[in-house]
């Protein structure tokens, strides 16, 4: 078979152009500092050289499909294949499969029900088993196997019938059409078969200690609250690896994390990354690298629209308009977070740039509740038909940032006639019932909306996704549009690209207009790495830094 | 002698009973609980979470998940862990070795260094020696640990670069140099604190020691000063040490929580930190009941071990 990288994305001609001018200069200045991921420029023939990647938490669980953290996901991105690969631009790729199933190629049926997956034929398991189609149906099926401890089942819960047509085909049934599950694939990583089935209790499994997969590094060895050590898998069938050795580090304090790639005990800094305050130091560091890279994750100020005082839409917009955010940002965030003005990720194809941009304007906030009705009592707090103008706002106690933000954002409510208090809870109160069953009269929150780079956000902003209703999700807000949600339904039904941007758009359009929640800023990560790593690339859809190992080296 | 065993086992039984009642309940009376973390990540629906719940037994009654967890560690079953997935007991052995190098060498550092400071404080009472010494000890008592371990950092390793800034050892160097450059920093820092204790012991100790009338009698028959005190008074001055010793055993095996942490140390004060964190009942449960039998055995020993030294105590 000829050389089919994993992760060599169909980049547009002019993409291409673009790059081969900028490669010269691309080794000397920060690749992605220009926005264009650095391509391999001269990976070394046979694996060489090791890197360590340093996290604040410990990465325990190597069963890639139980309940796991962020930092898990570095070793699973490493010793696993998925179907599919979710591209730093949000493009699906091939990976055990021979091409994307899609409508167009048949992989998928007109009416999005019958699946057909061709995988590749030349994939083998790091004990030399043979990769088959097999395997695919064991890792679905255990998956949805009630004894088994299986991290989320969304998208798989509605796979029926799963039939292994030849060891490189399979297909199956879906329940009903959902075209965000082949973006949940890409999450989704493929286990051995020959190796768990002979398991009485896959939750107990001696695989799970000591993982087997299919991917660019091979498990070698953890020594437990210290490090996990991979080793190159010369047999890998994708492009790659190009080092020979891979530590994850674990270094339990964000202040040590920071100064041990300070003193170069750790050549890249993954989860939680380095902090904001030492943007700033960072970027002056002789032989590093610091970047700053677009997150998933936006921070908004949470309204349950459940409450009286939020169901008035002139609330909503005269409180956003009465938030400096520009002064939140600069002021306490160290300037690295980005405006927004959407749930959606700015780095999203389906990122809608064209959205009112909030203004701050406190004649403006006041000028809204005035022409609503809203009338300042004797306290100089405003009601209308008898409901004071006033909420609790609660966050993660401890967080000072977010505690200050609160602080600020409570004198500039004040001044528009609006009394906000605060009540802080601690991280695991906050966010358990309190937050999940929409307990809450406002709260700030850092939220991914989106699923493995997928726009469906159903689980965040559909009707049926309210808990404290009886509902099945995460609309903890309580927002309901009808047009939302028949827009969603749509979306989760429509499997072309075009099609679905259009509508997702269209939804950004319409929250953007009711203010069900108002976004503060989308988060940006402070990325960290030695200067002489290269093939590095930043992918907002992956949760951490190490998502693509398989392409790293260093510079000789 | 036996009969004291029997004793102070059933009473010690009991103990660990309690410890273990109070332990549970109040690990389960925290908010959260080990699924909390999950429930921010995108996709998770509360049906998953349920539905762990159940699969991990969280769902029982208090009472039945306590019976179930307490028979099964009489039958020597410690649980798994919800973090990992691996027996408690193997958890809890991945860590001990780190624990032990690092808290056996400044544990030592502080044994040795904090009883000659004592000794010469008590014997050179009211000199300038046992005023540095007295000053010195009520600093190293008042400053927080982690502030001594992060000056450390940035003054030893990143400005003058003679130690490494934390970690057990380089990652690819298992040598017995390497262990020891990297124990360097954290052992003092850790010592710190100990020494200050051993020495303002061993200082009331030697003084109580130096005013009995054998010391006298001693002097009186012409011994040289250095005589009285080695055979005479030290000898006397370190019996209630062995009992300090004994209740500080069990911290040798349990760890230092901040010092592990500002030193990137894989011990045990970190793995309690980090399940704690995690809401993994089964290994803070197994922390707990581990350094109570510490505790337990620790005061054990320094009684036998008094009683051995010392004819005048008869245990029974």
């Amino acid at each position: 078979m000829t050389e089919r990288s994993n992760t060599n994305p169909n980049y547009s001609r002019r993409d291409a152009l673009r790059l081969m001018a900028l490669g010269g200069a691309a080794g000397l200045i920060a690749p992605n500092l220009l926005g264009k991921p650095a391509f391999a420029q001269n990976p070394p023939a046979s694996p060489t050289g090791r890197v360590i990647v340093g996290f604040s938490q410990e990465p325990t669980v190597f069963n890639p499909l139980m309940p796991h953290t962020e930092c898990d996901d570095a070793v699973h991105f490493s010793v696993f294949d998925a179907l599919v690969r979710m591209d730093p631009k949000g493009v699906l790729q091939p990976n055990l499969v021979a091409e994307v199933p899609s409508q167009k190629n048949g992989g998928i049926s007109e009416d999005g029900l019958l699946w057909r997956i061709r995988l590749r034929d030349d994939v083998r398991w790091h004990d030399g088993q043979p990769f088959t189609a097999e395997d695919v149906k064991f890792t679905l099926e255990l998956i949805t196997n009630p004894k088994f401890r299986a991290w989320r089942t969304a998208g798989h819960s509605l796979v029926r019938d799963i039939k292994v047509v030849s060891p490189t085909e399979l297909t199956w049934r879906m329940e009903e059409a959902f075209a965000p599950y082949l973006s949940f694939l890409a999450e989704t990583f493929m286990v051995p078969k020959h190796i768990l089935e002979k398991e009485a209790d896959p939750n107990a499994a001696a695989f799970n200690q000591a993982p087997v997969g299919t991917g660019a590094f091979k498990w070698a060895q953890r020594i437990a609250g210290d490090h996990i050590e991979l080793v190159a898998n010369t047999d890998y069938a994708g492009a790659g690896p190009y080092l020979e050795r891979l530590v994850f580090k674990y270094i339990p304090d964000m202040t040590v994390l920071y100064t041990q790639f300070k003193s170069g005990d750790i050549d890249l800094v993954d989860q939680a990354f380095i902090t904001a305050d030492n943007y700033a130091e960072a970027s002056t560091l002789p032989d590093r690298v610091v970047m700053l890279e677009r997150g998933a994750s936006v921070e908004s100020i949470y309204l349950n629209l459940e409450k009286p005082q939020f169901k008035d839409p002139a609330v909503r917009q005269a409180l956003y308009a009465a938030i400096d955010r520009k002064a939140i940002l600069e002021g306490l965030y160290y300037g690295v977070h980005n405006p927004t003005e959407t749930f959606m990720p700015q780095n999203s194809y389906y990122y809608n740039p064209n959205l009112p941009a909030q203004e701050f304007n406190i004649e403006r906030a006041r000028q809204i509740l005035d022409e609503a009705g809203w009338v300042p009592g004797s306290d100089g707090i405003r009601v209308k038909d008898g409901v004071r103008l006033s909420f609790a706002n609660s966050t993660t106690s401890g967080n000072h940032l977010r505690e200050q933000t609160q602080q600020f954002l409570q004198q500039t409510f004040a001044e528009i006639g609006v009394e906000m208090t605060i009540s802080n809870l601690p991280a695991a109160v906050m966010w358990g019932d309190f937050w999940l069953k929409s307990q809450f009269e406002s709260a700030i929150s850092g939220v991914t909306n989106v699923i493995a780079g997928d726009p469906d956000v159903a689980n965040r902003l559909h009707t049926k996704a309210i808990v404290a209703k009886g509902g099945k999700g995460s609309n903890t807000g309580q927002y309901s549009n009808p047009e939302v949600d028949a827009l969603l339904d749509k979306g989760t039904r429509t499997f072309d690209r075009e099609e679905r941007r259009a509508i997702y758009l269209r939804v950004q359009e319409i929250v953007r207009q009711d203010l069900p929640f108002l976004p503060l800023f989308a988060y940006a990560n402070v990325f960290g790495r030695k200067k002489g790593l290269e093939g590095f690339e930043a992918n907002s859809n992956a949760r951490v830094a190490s998502w693509h190992a398989a392409g790293w080296h260093w510079k000789d | 002698m036996r009969g004291f065993l029997l004793n102070r086992l059933s009473q010690s039984l009991i103990l660990l009973l309690i410890v273990s009642i109070i332990g549970f309940v109040v690990l389960n009376l925290l908010p959260g609980g080990p699924l909390a973390q999950f429930g921010l990540d995108p996709g998770m629906t509360q049906d998953d979470l349920d539905r762990l719940k159940e699969q991990l037994g969280l769902n029982r009654p208090l009472w039945m998940q306590y019976l179930d967890w307490i028979w099964r560690l009489l039958q020597g079953d410690w649980g798994h862990s919800f973090r990992d997935n691996a027996p408690v007991l193997s958890v809890i052995g991945r860590h001990l070795f780190a624990t032990l190098l690092l808290m056996g060498t400044s544990t030592a550092i502080a044994i040795a260094i904090g009883t000659w400071i004592g000794i010469r404080g008590a014997t050179h009472r009211y000199s300038l020696f046992d005023h540095l010494a007295t000053v010195g000890a009520m600093v190293a008592l008042s400053i927080p640990t982690f502030w001594f371990g992060l000056v450390g950092i940035y003054i030893f390793s990143l400005k003058l670069g003679w130690v490494p800034a934390g970690n057990m050892y380089t990652i690819g160097d298992g040598s017995v140099l390497n262990y020891l450059h990297h124990l360097i920093l954290p052992s003092i820092v850790l010592s710190l604190v100990h020494v200050a204790i051993w020495s303002r012991y061993m200082r009331t100790s030697t003084l109580d020691a130096i005013s009995q009338d054998f010391v006298k009698t001693a002097r009186a028959k012409g011994l040289t000063e250095r005589r009285v005190i080695m055979k005479h008074v030290v000898g006397n001055a370190l019996l209630p040490m062995i009992t300090l010793a004994g209740v500080q055993l069990p911290s040798i095996l349990t760890g230092a929580l901040v010092t592990e942490t500002v030193f990137t140390w894989p011990g045990m004060g970190r793995l309690f930190l980090d399940s704690l964190g995690y809401s993994d009942y089964p290994v803070v449960m197994g922390l707990l009941m581990f350094s109570a039998i510490l505790v337990i055995l620790g005061n054990l020993i320094a009684d036998i071990a008094v009683a051995i030294v010392d004819p005048r105590i008869r245990l029974g």
